[in-house]
């Protein structure tokens, strides 16, 4: 049994998969009044190493992956992202809170420049974090967390000017639908299932156990944690170059790695699109047969090739 | 976002957006002498409604002030967080309030009126585009990367207004003059106004001095456009 599982509320919970770990250690942290869960896998006295998830995601789904780096010799830090996880629900989210969330995290671990690996939105999130403090960073691994702008389909202007006006409607529909919104209750087997169609390449046995990580249970049933106001995308003016522009100016050994089995939450990036953005030195691997979540999907695989890019 | 307050005679309306209180200020008489659809007074960065008044401005309608998240009597948010897409969504909650509208906005108020126009073309009859706090954004592009903190006073402490964080991020607000072309676009198509956009506004940021000239865009004083939108049916 795991630091964090009182047994108590055990009834009707499948038991975990066998090689997955529940963090070592957690605690908040004050980011300007919102509260940050921090998790921490391995020793304490080892090197850090920060590890930030995927939007949608929390720092327990990397049950499985963080321990892996964590019994490769680092002190592994990860921390629930405002309004997912056990992160406290804000007022309002955007990418500067975010970039500030994980700052507060970063300036909580002493040690000087560490290594940065960040999943997904995790990716392009450290990917931030190393340009506003490029002296915290000693390498940086982006785990199909580069954005591509080949997503966007080649539309006419005409045509594009009237897809920003759906998005910004959908957007105020959204922002009108929000007062007391809570997330719709259902059984474990539920949860799992609805989750399923945004992670369709995991199995029924892992999405369960997320819901026993990932959700709470009430009286009417589970719920998963993440704030029910939070939503995927905003209307604003945001582009994917911007944040590719930034990369070839990183300073610092760069490992990327992409999933190259198209699915839903993934950015649709090739290695072909990344190459001419890679900083010197920088390397990135597709891999074959893996989705978007690549350290979910092939966990051992891609740990051990971030501790050869360290060692 | 629902109206969860019908507000004393002389205080507020208040409107909910997802966790927020929005002061909605009535500023003219009742709306029983009205001849006009209302005109909504959209602020500039770190000002409110009240503070701003009506300088001297005439209207043949009610006049309503909405004080944007973090702004005025409207609820100060914990941590930041802020985009002019939130405070498109406190205007969309005005406009649920109100019903269709003529917006005049300062600076920062200037540029979510666009947005509003722009997404709400029904409901926005007509926007004046004045001079304020916060019209230049954050560029038309992401400038070098800082973390946005703001100033010391107020963090961790009492909930001061305006936000502090929202000074911050809200001056960083990135603006390129091709998506302000588009939102001109989506404001434009299903109007019947010939002028959509006066611009009386001096200081022209690349998103604004992109519209000038444009199809739907009028240069001109504060006066001749509450005129004009008030004689435009």
């Amino acid at each position: 049994m795991g630091p964090f599982e009182s047994g108590a509320d055990s009834v009707g919970i499948p038991s975990p998969p066998a090689d997955v770990r529940r963090p070592d250690r957690r605690y908040p942290v004050d980011s300007s009044g919102v509260e940050i869960s921090v998790t921490e896998w391995g020793s304490e006295s080892d090197p850090p190493l920060l590890l930030a998830h995927g939007g949608f995601d929390f720092a327990e789904t990397l049950n499985r992956f963080a321990p892996m780096l964590a019994d490769g010799g680092y002190r592994v830090v990860s921390w629930d992202q405002r309004g997912h996880g056990d992160s406290a629900w804000a007022h309002l989210y955007s990418w500067d809170a975010d970039v500030r969330d994980a700052a507060t995290v970063l300036s909580t671990i002493g040690g000087g420049a560490i290594p940065f690996v960040g999943h997904s939105k995790g990716g392009s999130l450290v990917m931030s974090l190393a340009e506003v403090a490029p002296h915290r960073v000693s390498s940086l691994v982006n785990l199909d967390g580069l954005p591509s702008g080949n997503n966007m389909p080649d539309v006419s202007e005409h045509e594009r000017t009237r897809l920003q006006g759906e998005e910004m409607r959908a957007w105020l529909a959204h922002r009108r639908s929000l007062v007391e919104r809570q997330r719709r209750p259902g059984t474990l087997e539920e949860l799992a299932e609805r989750r399923g169609r945004m992670n369709p390449r995991m199995t029924t046995e892992w999405l369960q156990y997320l819901v026993t990580v990932g959700a709470r249970r009430d009286p009417d049933g589970w719920r998963w944690k993440l704030d029910p106001t939070m939503r995927f995308g905003g209307s604003g003016p945001w582009r994917p170059e911007w944040s590719m522009l930034r990369l070839p100016g990183l300073g610092k050994p760069m490992l990327g790695v992409v999933g190259k089995e198209p699915e839903v939450m993934g950015w649709g990036t090739t290695e072909a699109d990344v190459i001419p953005y890679l900083p010197r030195g920088a390397r990135v691997v597709g891999l074959d047969g893996v989705g978007h979540f690549v350290h979910i999907e092939a966990p051992r695989l891609v740990a051990d090739m971030i501790l050869e890019f360290l060692a | 976002m629902t109206r969860t307050d019908e507000g004393r005679a002389d205080g507020p309306i208040s409107l909910r957006h997802n966790r927020i209180e929005l002061a909605l200020h009535r500023l003219s008489p009742d709306k029983s002498t009205a001849q006009c659809r209302p005109l909504l007074l959209l602020h500039g960065l770190g000002e409110h409604t009240l503070d701003v008044g009506l300088m001297g401005m005439t209207w043949s309608g009610p006049i309503y002030g909405l004080d944007f998240t973090g702004h005025g009597a409207s609820t100060v948010p914990v941590g930041g967080g802020y985009t002019s897409e939130v405070l498109l969504g406190d205007v969309d909650a005005a406009l649920a309030e109100l019903g269709p509208v003529t917006i005049l906005g300062r600076g920062l108020g200037a540029y979510v009126a666009l947005i509003t126009a722009a997404a709400r073309p029904d409901l926005v009859h007509g926007a004046v585009l004045c001079d304020g706090p916060g019209i230049a954004g954050g560029g038309v592009q992401p400038g070098s990367p800082a973390l946005a903190y703001p100033p010391p006073w107020g963090v961790n402490a009492e909930a001061t207004s305006p936000d502090p964080f929202a000074l911050v991020e809200l001056s960083r607000d990135v603006r390129p003059p091709d998506y302000a072309q588009n939102l001109l676009r989506l404001a434009s198509d299903d109007s019947t106004l010939e002028r959509v956009f006066y611009i009386a506004a001096v200081a022209r940021p690349e998103w604004l001095a992109v519209l000038v000239n444009q199809p739907g865009v009028h240069v001109g004083t504060v006066e001749e456009a509450l005129d004009y939108y008030s004689t435009e049916a």
